[in-house]
């Protein structure tokens, strides 16, 4: 019997049908379609995007040169060489992160106790040659200045979960 | 206007024979510009209708909304660079396509769209269809050979077989119809179809699982999915086509989808009335009227079926592909053809009683 039914099932194509009638209901579906240039999806303020070095209110760069957050990479992208400054403070002579490396596990963020690196929500950036893409202090720097509201902002409506 | 145009080129002096070949040649661009024009957008429509089954949007930034995207495409495939691979035969490698090409488009010569608009009116036409059709193998499976390459060649090794396969269970369904309607001329099988009760007196109701057949055969013979295992992407890169680049495989493109056009348009002639009205009989204005409208809004519900599919199915396994082939379709048409048999001679109407 059961067999007879697996044959008449198959013979008038049935299940070809009810698949055809899903893909047919699809078709009407509203899209998901994001247009990207035009439309965004929604950032959550704990997206890791972009790397960027903070400054106090005052001014004054704050990572301290712990090393925390060179030693908790795991692509080994950053790398840090620090010096005593005139004033007697311990303060980076360079602080690399190299892009290419990053898999952007947000991991330095946690580590760093000053909260000076961080990423950013910014995802459209390039590189149009080798050497581009490895962000130097002066660089991370520049881009904490430029987004330092927004970076703000984010961590302000993330600190109650923290 | 044309009298015009006659007077200005001294029409009446030119010679017979020129004269003639002048016209069947601009009834030939009448036919293929328009074909071109509808197999550039069905390539779009194509890729329209999977996205939104994907609940996509699909092409919509070249123009507005994305309708100079077969355009561009071509542009694109036209301007890019032949490679022709070390060790190809090259002559054979360059002619491949075009045998490819060239059964696709002779097809349309006996294509009927009305009563009396066709190119060629020979009184076999529905063989040489099959006869032609079954050429479009041979640019599969040179181009697969003189490609040099181990997947090309097993592409074309798989979609001969596959071809050969189906061809049969396709030539039994065509047997079918062409009992139903007696003749083997393909505006004569749509005139055996004409009758009072519309949609209802075409040959898709006594020889549904011809059609059935016909199509799925049609599907299987023009290499799409869900039996596109001559491409199969997964296994064997692009099977047949992958060494082709640019115009050349432009023109395979261009064939496969001018195959699919023919299937949808044999299709909609032989099972679905051809230009009938489906309302004939029912009402007398211009809805119960046979026109061309009706040909081609039949034969574009086939070619969505074609969309449909691939979009659905997952492609079949080649052992499943050959059972379906000879141990489903080829006993399926044998049976109807003896059931149709038996109809015809009892003169079931209303569908056969007329031959």
């Amino acid at each position: 019997m059961k067999t007879v039914m697996r044959f008449f099932k198959s013979l008038f194509l049935l299940e070809l049908l009810q698949g055809m009638r899903v893909t047919g209901r699809y078709m009407f579906e509203r899209k998901i379609t994001v247009q990207y240039p035009e439309e965004r999806a929604p950032l959550s303020p704990r997206f890791r995007g972009l790397h960027a070095q903070r400054r106090f209110p005052n001014g004054e760069e704050r990572c301290i040169a712990c090393k925390l957050c060179e030693v908790v990479c795991p692509a080994l992208a950053i790398t840090i060489e620090s010096a005593q400054r005139e004033d007697g403070s311990r303060r980076t002579t360079r602080y690399d992160i190299d892009l290419t490396k990053c898999i952007f596990c947000g991991f330095c963020e946690e580590a760093c106790p000053v909260d000076a690196i961080v990423e950013t929500n910014i995802y459209e950036y390039h590189g149009e040659q080798r050497g581009d893409l490895l962000m130097t202090k002066d660089k991370l720097l520049a881009v904490g200045d430029k987004y330092e509201q927004q970076i703000a902002a984010d961590r302000a409506a993330d600190a109650p979960y923290r | 206007m044309i009298e015009m145009l006659q007077t200005l080129i001294m029409w009446d002096a030119w010679p017979a024979g020129l004269q003639t070949l002048v016209v069947i040649m601009l009834k030939i661009v009448a036919i293929l510009a328009p074909l071109m024009v509808a197999v550039a957008y069905y390539t779009y429509f194509e890729r329209k209708v999977i996205g939104y089954m994907h609940v996509r949007i699909g092409p919509n930034r070249v123009g507005p909304r994305g309708w100079l995207q077969p355009i561009a495409d071509a542009v694109k495939l036209m301007f890019k660079e032949i490679v022709i691979p070390s060790g190809a035969d090259k002559k054979v490698f360059l002619i491949a396509p075009v045998l490819a090409m060239a059964p696709a488009l002779a097809m349309w010569a006996v294509i009927p769209f009305n009563d009396t608009l066709v190119l060629a009116d020979i009184n076999a036409s529905l063989l040489y269809v099959l006869a032609i059709g079954s050429m479009g193998v041979y640019g599969i499976i040179l181009a697969g050979w003189a490609s040099n390459s181990k997947y090309a060649f097993l592409g074309a090794m798989r979609s001969a077989a596959q071809m050969v396969s189906y061809e049969i269970a396709m030539g039994f369904a065509l047997v079918v119809v062409l009992m139903a309607a007696g003749s083997l001329n393909l505006g004569d099988i749509v005139r055996a179809q004409q009758g009072d009760y519309g949609l209802f007196n075409w040959y898709w109701l006594p020889l549904l699982p011809m059609m059935v057949v016909y199509f799925i055969s049609g599907v299987a013979e023009t290499n799409r999915a869900p039996f596109d295992l001559a491409e199969g992407e997964s296994e064997i890169v692009a099977g047949f086509h992958v060494d082709y680049s640019g115009t050349t495989f432009a023109v395979f493109f261009l064939a496969e989808y001018a195959n699919m056009i023919i299937v949808g348009m044999l299709s909609a002639l032989l099972f679905m009335g051809g230009w009938l009205s489906p309302f004939q009989g029912w009402t007398d204005s211009w809805l119960g009227q046979p026109s061309l409208f009706w040909l081609l809004a039949k034969a574009s519900i086939f070619l969505f079926l074609f969309l449909w599919f691939r979009a659905t199915f997952p492609r079949y396994r080649y052992d499943q592909l050959m059972r379906l082939g000879w141990k489903v379709f080829i006993p399926l048409t044998i049976v109807w053809l003896v059931l149709v048999g038996v109809a015809v001679m009892a003169g079931l109407e209303p569908w056969f009683g007329k031959a």
